[in-house]
């Protein structure tokens, strides 16, 4: 079972805890923003097979949303961290780098 | 191609069965072909099909990274219906299962089409009212479906309890002539036919690069080396993602685990396929014997073939709810396969931001059913640029808000 350390109150939680919030970092957009850049921020996603930064909610704990690096193939979890960040911190690239000699620097490129 | 008949059993049988033919040839890749298909599962197969037979494009090298039919198509539940809601979906299932009354005899090959009723329970009043409508749209786009009492439920599926603990039974959409077949057969028999008709079916031959010229395709890289193309047909499920991003471009979909089961094999119970959208479950009965039990998909993004456990808790408990009498039933395999899920549910089959590069994918958890009208359209619109089948289900539909919603119409995955 998928297990991801919740960064807001430190419980390693089983995924059943948890509810999946899709794709991390996706800007939202605004009003005047073209139909190409709303399809972008809806719909679009990088669905790749390898690490994937993605959005978690401990639904069944703190009930606070957090972001967490995880390979869709395998399941290996690099890493948890705040929802308060618009991209991966350093921390978290460093560790993936250090696995993952395969992924490029940033894995969203 | 010897043809498959009585007489040809017969006359194996007097000699030993030394005159059998492989079904289909041991391909190499040639240097290019008109038409190249990454992905030999039922919509790949069924694509190069008709590509032959209603277009005449026979120069075809269909391309396969494992074995042909291994991905989803070999680990489906195999149920086939065409009760969707949205007019563009009943036209493309409805082509679909009528395809499928006929397409034994269309490929010479038993692909064991059996029209034995699908019967979607209603659980809640919302579903009862969802399901009343579906009917009355099938109606109007001439599908023949039908809201059925909980008597008349009971009468099909005498197993079933109607007084759940949770979720009563209140009625049901009932589709006679919706059922099964057998996922390999749907698969071999079109690969067959393909073969026979000089294309190459090529397995083991993983693509691992996509060759551009500006926005046109110019062919493959593959774990067999380089091969040019006039036009290309990415046909991959859950490996969409994975192909659009070797071409360059970004598709509305993303990827899950998907996963099933079957029990030990047991006498006839049940002769019908139901399915209980409510609490996360469908069941129907092998001609083994075996109970062929469906669940929900994982709700985060993997590729890891397996699937999360309590999905598979979920749908056992809900089957044991409405069918008791299955409690002790042991299981004997349990599997998963990466499905690809787009935003209204509904599959993409569409021109691509490269000229001549095309997709068929999105068909996540019901595209199964859909092989045969799939194959069909998807042909057209590769050989012509465009096909009443298929037009509704561009990928701009979502930059233009033109969503063809189905997630209401199927709750679970099927
Ligand atoms: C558990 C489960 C139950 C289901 N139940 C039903 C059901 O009851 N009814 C129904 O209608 N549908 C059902 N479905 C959905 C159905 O199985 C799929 O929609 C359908 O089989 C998709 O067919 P396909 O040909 O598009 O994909 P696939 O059969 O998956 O074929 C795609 C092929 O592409 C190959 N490929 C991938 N990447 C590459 C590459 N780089 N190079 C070369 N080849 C590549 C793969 O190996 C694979 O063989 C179910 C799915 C699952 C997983
Ligand atoms: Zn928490």
């Amino acid at each position: 079972m998928l297990i991801l350390t919740c960064p807001c109150c430190g419980v390693a939680a089983d995924e059943i805890e948890l509810a999946p919030g899709g794709q991390a970092h996706i800007a939202r957009r605004g009003p005047d923003s073209t139909d190409a850049a709303f399809e972008e921020y809806l719909f679009l996603r990088d669905n790749p097979r390898g690490v994937h930064f993605e959005r978690w909610r401990h639904a069944m704990g703190c009930g606070k949303w957090f972001h967490a690096a995880r390979c869709t193939a395998t399941n290996e979890v690099f890493g948890t961290y705040p929802a308060q960040t618009t991209e991966p911190p350093q921390e978290i690239r460093d560790r993936i780098a250090e696995r993952r000699t395969d992924q490029p620097k940033d894995s969203r490129a | 191609m010897k043809r498959y008949s009585a007489f040809a059993v017969a006359r194996e049988a007097l000699t030993g069965h030394r005159g059998w033919e492989r079904a289909w040839r041991r391909a190499q890749p040639k240097a290019r072909y008109d038409v190249i298909i990454v992905g030999a599962g039922g919509h790949g197969l069924a694509t190069a099909y008709y590509l032959g037979k209603r277009f005449g494009i026979t120069n075809v090298a269909v391309l396969e990274k494992g074995w042909l039919g291994g991905g989803n198509t070999g680990r489906n539940t195999t149920i086939i219906r065409s009760n969707y809601l949205q007019d563009p979906s009943a036209a493309i299932y409805e082509k679909s299962r009528a395809l499928y009354e006929t397409l034994s005899q269309d490929l010479n090959y038993n692909v064991m089409f059996s029209p034995r009723g699908v019967m979607m329970l209603a659980q809640t009043e919302h579903e009862v009212r969802g399901y009343r409508r579906t009917a009355h749209a099938n109606a109007l786009q001439g599908v023949e479906t039908r809201f059925i009492t909980p008597a008349e439920v009971k009468k099909i599926v005498p197993i079933i309890r109607l007084e759940g603990p949770r979720y009563p039974v209140l009625g049901a959409l009932w589709q006679a002539r919706g059922g099964t077949a057998r996922h390999d057969a749907v698969a071999w028999g079109y690969a067959r036919a393909c073969s026979a008709m000089g294309m190459d079916i090529i397995q083991q031959c993983e693509v691992t690069g996509i060759r551009r010229d500006g926005d046109r395709v110019t062919g493959v890289d593959t774990t067999k080396g380089a091969i040019a193309c006039d036009k290309l047909g990415l046909v991959v499920a859950g490996h969409s993602g994975v192909l659009a991003q070797m071409a360059g471009f970004r598709l509305p979909i993303e990827s899950v685990a998907l996963q099933a089961l079957v029990s030990e094999p047991i006498k006839p119970i049940m002769d019908c396929v139901v399915m209980a959208n409510t609490v996360h479950g469908y069941m129907s009965q092998s001609d083994k014997g075996e109970m062929v039990i469906g669940g929900g998909a994982d709700g985060y993004n993997n590729y890891t073939q397996r699937g999360s456990f309590h999905h598979v808790e979920e749908t056992v408990r809900a089957l044991i709810e409405t069918f008791p009498m299955l409690s002790r039933l042991k299981m004997l395999r349990w599997w998963g396969g990466i499905v690809d899920m787009t935003g209204d549910r509904s599959p993409i089959l569409s021109k691509t931001p490269l000229q001549n590069c095309f997709v068929n994918c999105g068909w996540g958890t019901g595209g199964f059913k859909a092989i045969p009208g799939s194959g069909w359209g998807f042909a057209e619109l590769m050989a012509k640029g465009h096909a009443p089948l298929t037009d509704s289900f561009s990928l701009d539909r979502f930059r233009e808000g033109r969503f063809i919603d189905e997630s209401v119409a199927a709750g679970v995955a099927h």
